[in-house]
């Protein structure tokens, strides 16, 4: 922990309320990322990780808080505007262009980044996932469950972002699958990547996560070290199930 | 051969429709909204251009970039102030507020230009016909350059948005909006572009349809602009091959049917057929199915 907290920090998010017109989803949320850190967000769906991540990328405004990221308030600035600053969302249910090919896809996801990079971080992403090389040239929707959360976080990583966060990247996914998944996000790690990481499957987000924080009805309730978390009877009893 | 002549007559008008249809497609695709005004913007840029031949004394090729100019300047100016607003606001909402932008638009010109129809100036596309079969079936010049215009603004726009930064960009944001903002590109500067270039083909259309039916007056937007929205319909509202192939045929079925059946008709015919079309196919010929967001 201590060795952590000498990590510059990254992303601070101070004590923001979220508003959907009069349903308060977000009541004062505050965590932080330090720099190569995995924390996890995790918590009951409708507990308000997705607006969260939304928020922190732009999506959303807060109605009151502060979010800073690497030392700046960001926490007006429109999500076309914090790509360009390194901060990427691979958002719930993926949301790739289905109509687009798999190589547009992940062009698109370089938007924010000169041309001159794109064939670059392609070969990257083609590296880490080399079936997205073979369906180069096909249509994203007609691809598999699977190699569209592979498509979805890809198109995250052309962004070169110095914060990934991944909301739910398991989320409908067959257990083989999610396995792979969780490999590829511990894999990113040990390259130096900082995620950011939101799941429902807090066995698994715990397990690969440094930090986690557990999200209830839109605040925080308990957070700390991820093995910590995981060997905690509460935590235990309320999201993994035994 | 009388035959042959009315379908390049249907083959003309109907290119003048796809290229109207162009403007109602490319903003349904991509700002989700109908906007009813852009016919009346077809007229705006007829007059400019007919100003210019007329009062300015400008060569015919400024004419027409003075029109797209100022239409452009119209549709972008019209998106901000009016339809901007109303982003988050109902379709029904930014529907009457485009009825109302349309009838603006005449009753400006009403005021500008007066109620008298003008007389388009003929000769502002001033290519040389010909004739073909030993002078049986006579081909304009108006025919000649609305025909290839069609086909070089399809093969442009095709070329544009499979090909370029921002053509994609477009394209991103006609399929997910929140996603496209991920990506880092600019939801309203996308919008805008849009209208820019729908309206500068406005312009185009303006001339190419004053020059084949040569009154204008404030109201000459509105028909053609039905009838556009119509072919766009028609085609599969939100694709752009679908404008092309939904504005030649139903330029070829209004002009058929007012030669063969009927001229009270051919419009009810036109719209008969739309109705038809959709019974059977609901998104139109090259309409996509939506997919449901699971
Ligand atoms: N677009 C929306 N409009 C209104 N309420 C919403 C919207 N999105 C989410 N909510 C509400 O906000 C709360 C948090 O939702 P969400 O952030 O999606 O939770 P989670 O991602 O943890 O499942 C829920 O009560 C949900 O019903
Ligand atoms: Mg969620």
């Amino acid at each position: 922990m201590s060795e952590m907290n000498q990590q510059e920090l990254l992303l601070k998010v101070n004590d923001i309320h979220v508003y959907y017109g009069a349903i308060h989803a977000i009541k004062g949320v505050s965590f932080e990322v330090r720099k190569n850190e995995i924390v996890a967000l995790i918590g009951a769906n409708g507990a308000g990780k997705s607006t969260t991540l939304n928020t922190v990328a732009g999506l959303l405004k807060p109605r009151s808080g502060t979010i800073t990221f690497k030392g700046e308030n960001v926490t007006a600035v429109p999500a076309s505007k914090m790509v360009f600053r390194g901060l990427a969302l691979c958002p719930e249910g993926r949301r790739i262009f289905q109509q687009m090919t798999v190589r547009e896809n992940l062009e698109m996801g370089a938007y924010s980044r000169p041309n001159a990079e794109i064939e670059q971080a392609m070969e990257n992403v083609f590296g880490r996932f080399p079936r997205l090389k073979e369906r180069e040239k096909q249509v994203a929707g007609t691809l598999s469950g699977g190699e569209q959360q592979m498509l979805a976080m890809g198109r995250a990583l052309m962004a070169r972002p110095e914060l990934l966060m991944l909301d739910e990247p398991s989320m409908g996914l067959a257990p083989i699958l999610v396995e792979q998944i969780f490999d590829i996000i511990r894999e990113l790690h040990e390259s130096g990547a900082t995620i950011l990481l939101v799941e429902q499957n807090a066995q698994m987000a715990l397990s690969v996560a440094d930090r986690a924080y557990v999200l209830e009805t839109g605040s925080i309730g308990m957070s700390g070290p991820a093995k910590q978390l995981l060997n905690d009877d509460a935590v235990r009893r309320a999201y993994l199930g035994h | 051969m009388a035959f042959l002549s009315s379908l390049v007559n249907g083959l003309s008008l109907g290119s003048i429709y796809a290229i109207i249809a162009l403007g109602y497609t490319m903003v349904y695709g991509i700002a989700k909204m109908l906007n009813f005004a852009h016919g009346d913007v077809i007229m705006v840029g007829a007059y400019i251009a007919f100003c210019g031949a007329q009062y300015w004394g400008l060569p015919p090729v400024m004419c027409v970039l003075t029109a797209m100019l100022v239409c452009t300047v119209l549709g972008v100016t019209i998106e901000r102030l009016a339809y901007r607003p109303l982003r988050q606001a109902t379709s029904l909402a930014v529907l009457i507020t485009a009825i109302g932008m349309s009838y603006l638009l005449q009753n400006l010109a009403l005021q500008i230009w007066g109620a008298n129809p003008k007389s388009f100036p003929v000769d502002l596309v001033a290519l040389p016909g010909f004739t073909l079969f030993g002078g049986q079936l006579r081909i304009s010049g108006v025919t000649l350059v609305t025909v290839l215009a069609n086909i070089v603004i399809m093969a442009a726009l095709t070329f544009f948005t499979s090909r370029t930064k921002l053509g994609k960009a477009m394209r991103c944001v006609s399929e997910d909006r929140g996603a496209a903002e991920l990506m880092g590109i600019s939801v309203n500067r996308t919008i805008s572009l849009t209208f820019a270039i729908g309206s500068a083909l406005a312009a185009i259309a303006g001339v190419l349809l004053c020059s084949a039916y040569p009154t204008l007056q404030p109201t000459t937007g509105s028909m053609p602009g039905i009838k556009a929205f119509t072919a766009a319909v028609f085609g599969g509202i939100g694709s752009i091959p679908g404008a092309m192939v939904g504005g030649l045929l139903l330029g070829i079925i209004e002009i058929l049917s007012r030669a063969y059946i009927s001229t009270e008709l051919a419009d009810a015919i036109v719209f008969a057929v739309l109705i038809v079309v959709l019974l059977v196919k609901p998104t139109g010929l090259l309409g996509k199915q939506v997919r449901e967001k699971v």
